[in-house]
């Protein structure tokens, strides 16, 4: 028998599966860079969250149609793995269609509901495309929305158009091989799936059967091939939410929304002020072996947690945060999307920087100002919107309040207005400029 | 409460009655509705007074936690001298640092919003409303504060407390969850709006607007300014009331 299928595929698998394994080294490595948040507690809650949230993708029908449009690539892309199981036997041993003898009609079934899956995907995607490019859905079409972002988008459309094309070429050529006797796999009279015991015929009839063999191969290592192509540009494309939504979901943020966590460094130095035996003059505590003074809030990715960098890489673009932000909606720069786009990019810069120059070097560029403005923070109200609509829980208003607290507590720097609503309460107790003793007066008026 | 205090009494309730409620003169008449209902279910309530001071929310949501932390642990000393239990607030901001961000700095109260309580009072017969008073018939639209609804996901005690009113209650297109903000959250409301092509109180109030509603009710009395002008920018205040629950409470109970 001729081994130099099997000898390729193996190499060819161990090649994309490193190259995949460096690439995701690579992230969780970026993503480490992060300060430390506890997200180890309720195991059984995040589960359950997960289950709905991720697998059941029960944000998504907040909107129906894009919800059931994505559904359909969802459910193919998932019951397809299935398929890639039995490839990847045939592959290493050289079999054909391996489970196709002691599973018969159940095999028929399976396979079925993968060819009518497929071709729900098939129509779902070209449906996308239409409205990503020709529909003016506004989101897609946002200032940050230009260049890679708007190719990456197409680029996994087309990507899931090629790999259905490639499923039934193989199916469609081997339905027609196995009617004619001639298929690797075992029997004849062909397999009877749902779409190519149709499809084939219609399309193949007349081919010779050494085109059809060579057209059921192409099928064959096309379809492999673009699966371990779209796994390794995964880490490079907003698409790895295919995988990450699960990660991510899992290690949300469960608490109410409207409680922003607490400092507590900050904690700390004002006990320090309101106690009495408190020696302002002490010696502090000597600080950790190597520990380098903690920032106030964040100026760069570092300062960030590692859920925030988890959100980054997990980010897709939907741009739903987007659309429900009331500052965007109303011709603000702020897009709580592109503050998780930025947080990826500037994350993915520092990450080559360390691998290039190692760990201390410093580029002179950071999050804020060289991606994120100041206009962008300060545009944001913290109603939330954005964290309620994300499909997959990604919190953007996190990194703007932490943005927010380097720009008050490490630079002194926020609108004018604010300095003097910060002086109001200090002095006064309340945000505007009123005698605290004037604060009761309320019940002696009519 | 510092006559409670002096009697050997404790309040069950402290009403927390929140800077704008205490200084801003439209906020000063939702003050005064719901102590006319507190007073009315004989509810022992206290409030502060000059004791009580701003939650730090508005410093917290502008990055200053150095600031918001100190107005928070003083706060919690007066909170905790007096034994404080339960509180009541009618604006969302303080209900939300009160109740989530108060524990961790040693400050734990049972908080609830006033559209709580008074949902409460009602359920158990304390207040009742005949007949729906003034309103009835009236088309009324709620318009949910970030901050009691995302922010703490309270959404039906205000719609349940409306209801009684025996008012139509019609909702925006944009309601509950994906209510659209006032524009005063996040420390806005104290500065002015970056540069954009229209105000987001302006953008919120065409959504009531569309429902042809005769009142806007708020639970919030930073959304209720925020609406307020609003209103008024389309020039439809002969035509619109912005009103706070408890306002609408208190008048149809007549009180």
């Amino acid at each position: 028998m001729d081994y130099l299928q099997n000898i390729l595929f193996i190499v060819f698998v161990l090649a994309a599966s490193a190259m995949f394994a460096m690439s995701l080294k690579q992230i969780i490595s970026n993503i480490r860079l992060g300060k430390d948040v506890d997200r180890s507690d309720n195991k059984s809650e995040r589960l359950k969250t997960m289950a709905l949230v991720a697998l059941g993708q029960k944000k998504m029908f907040q909107r129906p149609i894009p919800a059931l449009l994505h559904l359909a690539i969802y459910a193919a892309f998932v019951i397809t793995q299935i398929e890639l199981i039995e490839i990847f036997i045939d592959g290493v041993t050289g079999e054909h269609r391996i489970f196709y003898p002691s599973l018969g009609g159940f095999y028929t079934f399976v396979i079925s509901l993968i060819e009518v899956l497929s071709v729900l995907a098939f129509l779902a995607t070209l449906i996308f495309l239409y409205r990503r490019n020709l529909l003016k859905v506004p989101r897609f079409h946002k200032s940050e929305m230009t260049g890679w972002p708007k190719l990456d988008g197409n680029l996994i459309l087309y990507g899931e158009i090629i790999l259905i094309i490639f499923i039934f070429m193989m199916n469609g050529a081997d339905e027609v091989l196995h009617r004619r006797g001639a298929s690797h796999a075992d029997g004849s009279g062909g397999f009877g799936f749902a779409i190519s015991s149709f499809l084939g015929p219609a399309l193949f009839d007349g081919m010779s059967t050494h085109t059809l063999h060579i057209i059921e191969r192409i099928g064959w290592w096309g379809h492999i091939g673009t699966v371990f192509a779209f796994l390794n540009y995964l880490p490079i494309s907003k698409h790895f939410h295919v995988l990450l939504a699960f990660p991510n979901v899992y290690y949300s943020n469960l608490q109410a929304k409207g409680k922003f966590n607490n400092m507590e460094s900050v904690t700390n130095e004002v006990k320090m002020m309101f106690d009495p035996n408190a020696d302002p003059y002490a010696t502090p505590a000597p600080a950790e072996e190597g520990a380098a003074p903690e920032r106030f809030g964040a100026k760069d990715v570092t300062d960030l947690n590692w859920k925030n960098l988890l959100d980054a890489y997990t980010c897709t673009e939907c741009g739903r945060c987007t659309s429900a932000c009331p500052a965007n909606q109303t011709g603000k720069l702020l897009s709580p999307r592109k503050i998780m786009m930025d947080t990826r990019d500037r994350l993915d810069e520092l990450g080559k920087n360390i691998a290039k120059h190692g760990k201390d070097h410093d580029d002179g560029k950071s999050l804020l100002r060289d991606y994120i403005t100041e206009e962008e923070l300060w545009a944001c109200t913290s109603c939330n919107a954005c964290v309620q609509e994300c499909p997959v829980n990604i919190d953007p208003l996190n990194i703007i309040m932490e943005m927010r607290r380097y720009l008050v507590m490490e630079e002194s720097k926020s609108p004018s207005e604010l300095t003097t609503m910060f002086t109001n309460i200090e002095n006064n107790g309340a945000p505007w400029q009123f005698s605290p003793m004037d604060r009761f007066n309320w019940a002696n008026e009519e | 409460m510092a006559e409670y205090m002096a009697k050997g009494e404790s309040p069950d309730i402290l009403f927390w009655v929140g800077c704008a409620g205490s200084f801003d003169d439209r906020a000063k008449k939702i003050t005064k509705a719901l102590v006319k209902i507190l007073h009315h279910v004989g509810i022992k309530y206290a409030v502060l007074g000059t004791e009580e001071s701003c939650t730090g929310d508005p410093a917290k949501r502008a990055g200053n936690e150095f600031l918001f932390q100190m107005m928070a642990m003083q706060n919690i000393q007066v909170l905790n001298g007096y034994e404080i239990k339960k509180i009541v607030t009618a604006c969302p901001h303080c209900f939300n640092t009160l109740k989530n961000e108060y524990p961790e700095l040693g400050g734990n109260f049972e908080v609830i919003h006033h559209t709580q309580l008074v949902q409460q009072l009602i359920n158990t017969g304390k207040l009742q409303i005949k007949g729906g008073g003034e309103f009835k018939g009236k088309k009324i639209t709620f318009h949910d504060p970030c901050y009691l609804g995302r922010a703490n996901d309270v959404y039906e005690a205000p719609r349940q407390v409306l209801k009684t009113l025996d008012a139509e209650l019609v909702e925006m297109k944009r309601c509950r969850t994906k209510g659209l903000c006032c524009g005063a959250g996040g420390a806005q409301m104290f500065k002015e709006a970056e540069k954009g092509n229209k105000e987001v109180n302006v953008e919120r109030t065409e959504d009531a607007l569309e429902t042809k509603a005769n009142i806007i009710a708020t639970g919030c009395p930073f959304c209720n300014t925020m609406m307020t002008d609003g209103v008024k920018n389309f020039e439809k205040e002969a035509d619109v009331q912005v009103m706070d629950v408890a306002e609408l409470i208190a008048n149809a109970a007549d009180l």
